[in-house]
């Protein structure tokens, strides 16, 4: 799986973009959105996925469940 | 991955709901990025060194006496942030809203070193640019130092700022003195981390969201190094402290031997701007904002270690103007896009030689007024409150007024020792409420409050309310006006003519301004 940004909760202040490991996450249409083909959930780079610990919201960047489980 | 829950709140507050209340908040009606921002002393050159006099004389927020004449702007270049405050909701996002953590556009450093350039051809006393947020300066490093490299370039004069938290600080302080950052403001509203633990719950550090009391150890020293090594570089550094009532009221007393022991030129004890509407976590747990009263109490009690602000306006991230307007809204991205800058050096520096005279003028008429009242000897205080557009004068209307800037008489002279804001609020989405009950309330505290002109209306309910309205001053000089009225006080109370009475508190007002 890998994580998507849900945009109604979005503030775009770009946190999670400049601490992503996999350069996965980018600014689209006012808010940010995450490249399911990129992220790796942080895993092998970090304990905890960087965009969750970062954003100033919670329940923002969640698992996106409609893709399988990211395998390192 | 779900498991960043937080903390029960000390009181059993639902913390789960509270934040998924702020998640949803959406709050006022407008729509664009987030926002945050900070902000001097009421000394004079007589009371610092000459130094430091020179270095803060036309900054805004670094001397009161500064903010009459001189504006700043903020650029909301630095949208993230690294650590989450209780009295903040980055969701929350209001044109209206005058506050830090408020911002109507982000910008990129190319267009914010346009818009400086066009603002400070438009307002010749613009001498301060400020990065504050929305977020955090130092959790954007790139846009942050960019955005001054590019300013350095263009407006050689203006002066550079930040204001931070101070987690990134001590990681920064190299660059911050290579690009020449003149002021930098820290908000630190803590030394103890049991304290910083219910103002923060969570820190970003070393790619880890740390809660809790830990986080808030971690924040501390940083702030404190951070502090420690401006000092070294001789970079001046102003502290804000948020007072928030119950929580850190007591404890900022500590917070200020700490500052001054590590070499912080001024201190600002601001108070904790907090509504439900807000949609911050203090907002919605109903912490209340401290009374006009209890901020001068403390802000009293530390001046007599260090300098104090009372000037603060607590601004947005995208402010422009003097402190206390706002002319964001004609310098937005487009606008400045279409104007055609011509960047004259000459002519801003012959405005700034005109204020010059203008400040020698005013201290003068002080001087002579003050000669006035030697050998007077009393243990009366009084409080007032002065309707000004600026430049240290009697220059507005009261029924124009948005704001008042209120002055503390003794025999010892007049002190500026704050401002009140009194425009038109939102309450919860209601509209206004009665104006003039608003505008009282707000000056509650004052014995009289003096205007370029008055109607007939408030002039009899400010009597009635205990407040002398006072128009024989008009159009001229604020410090000098009000020690001759108060040495005809004084002579009123001794010849029995009037009793001094003590007045009671007043209220510091919340919530978003009303558009226009």
């Amino acid at each position: 799986m890998a994580y998507k940004i849900v945009a109604s909760q979005c503030t775009s202040c770009s946190a999670c973009e400049a601490e992503c490991p996999n350069m996965a996450i980018s600014e689209k249409g006012g808010t940010f959105v995450i490249d399911p083909a990129k992220c790796t959930e942080c895993i092998g780079h970090f304990d905890t996925a960087q965009c969750v610990a970062v954003c100033p919201v919670d329940k923002t960047c969640i698992i996106d469940p409609s893709y399988p489980r990211y395998q390192a | 991955m779900e498991s960043l829950t937080h903390q029960a709140g000390a009181d059993g507050v639902d913390m789960d709901a509270i934040m998924q209340q702020m998640a949803e908040h959406k709050g006022c009606g407008t729509s664009g990025g987030s926002g945050k921002s900070s902000c001097g002393s009421s000394a004079g050159p007589s009371d610092m060194p000459a130094e430091i006099w020179e270095k803060v004389k036309n900054h805004p927020c670094y001397s009161e006496e500064a903010h009459h004449h001189f504006a700043r702007m903020h650029v909301a270049v630095a949208p993230a942030c690294n650590i989450q405050c209780n009295y903040c909701n980055r969701k929350y996002d209001c044109a209206n809203e005058s506050r830090p953590g408020v911002v109507s556009e982000r910008l990129t450093p190319e267009q914010a070193a346009k818009k400086v350039v066009a603002v400070a051809a438009t307002i010749p006393q613009m001498t301060v640019l400020g990065i504050a947020g929305p977020g955090d300066p130092l959790a954007n490093p790139a846009k942050t130092f960019k955005t001054f490299e590019l300013i350095a370039k263009t407006a050689p004069d203006i002066k550079l700022c930040l204001s931070t938290n101070g987690l990134a600080l001590p990681e920064h302080i190299d660059t911050i003195s290579k690009y020449n950052i003149d002021h930098v403001t820290i908000t630190i509203n803590m030394v103890d981390p049991e304290v910083g633990a219910k103002i923060y719950p969570w820190i970003f550090w070393d790619h880890k969201r740390i809660e809790g009391v830990e986080a808030a150890r971690i924040l501390s020293e940083n702030q404190l190094r951070g502090l420690e090594m401006l000092t070294e570089r001789g970079i001046l550094c102003k502290v804000n402290s948020v007072m928030i009532p119950g929580v850190n009221d007591q404890h900022l007393v500590e917070v200020n031997k700490a500052v001054k022991s590590r070499g912080a030129f001024l201190h600002n004890i601001m108070p904790l701007i907090s509504a439900p509407e807000h949609g911050t976590v203090f907002g919605l747990t109903g912490q209340r904002g401290p009374t006009a009263q209890e901020l001068k109490a403390l802000q009293d009690a530390c001046e007599g270690e260090m300098n104090m602000m009372r000037h603060c306006r607590q601004c947005r991230a995208d402010a422009v103007g003097l402190l206390g307007e706002d002319r964001s809204a004609e310098f937005t991205t487009d606008k400045i896009m279409d104007m055609e800058v011509n960047y004259d050096l000459e002519s801003r520096k012959a405005y700034q030689a005109a204020v010059e005279q203008e400040r020698v003028a005013k201290v003068e008429a002080k001087n002579e007024e003050m000669a006035a009242l030697a050998g007077e000897e009393s243990d009366v205080k009084v409080l007032v409150a002065v309707a000004t557009k600026g430049n240290g004068l009697i220059n507005e209307h009261f029924g124009h007024a948005k704001e008042f800037q209120i002055y503390e008489l003794s025999t010892s002279g007049s002190k500026f020792v704050g401002h009140r804001r009194v425009d038109m609020y939102c309450q919860g989405g209601f509209g206004e409420e009665d104006t003039l009950g608003t505008v009282i309330r707000a000056i509650n505290d004052c014995h009289a409050v003096f205007v370029a002109k008055i109607g007939g209306c408030p002039k009899n309910d400010l009597i009635k309310a205990g407040i002398e309205p006072v128009d024989e001053f008009a159009h001229e000089f604020i410090e000098k006006s009000a020690i001759s009225w108060f040495k005809a006080y004084l002579e009123k109370v001794k010849s029995g003519e009037v009793s001094h009475v003590a007045r009671g508190d007043a209220e510091i007002r919340q919530g978003a301004l009303i558009a226009e």
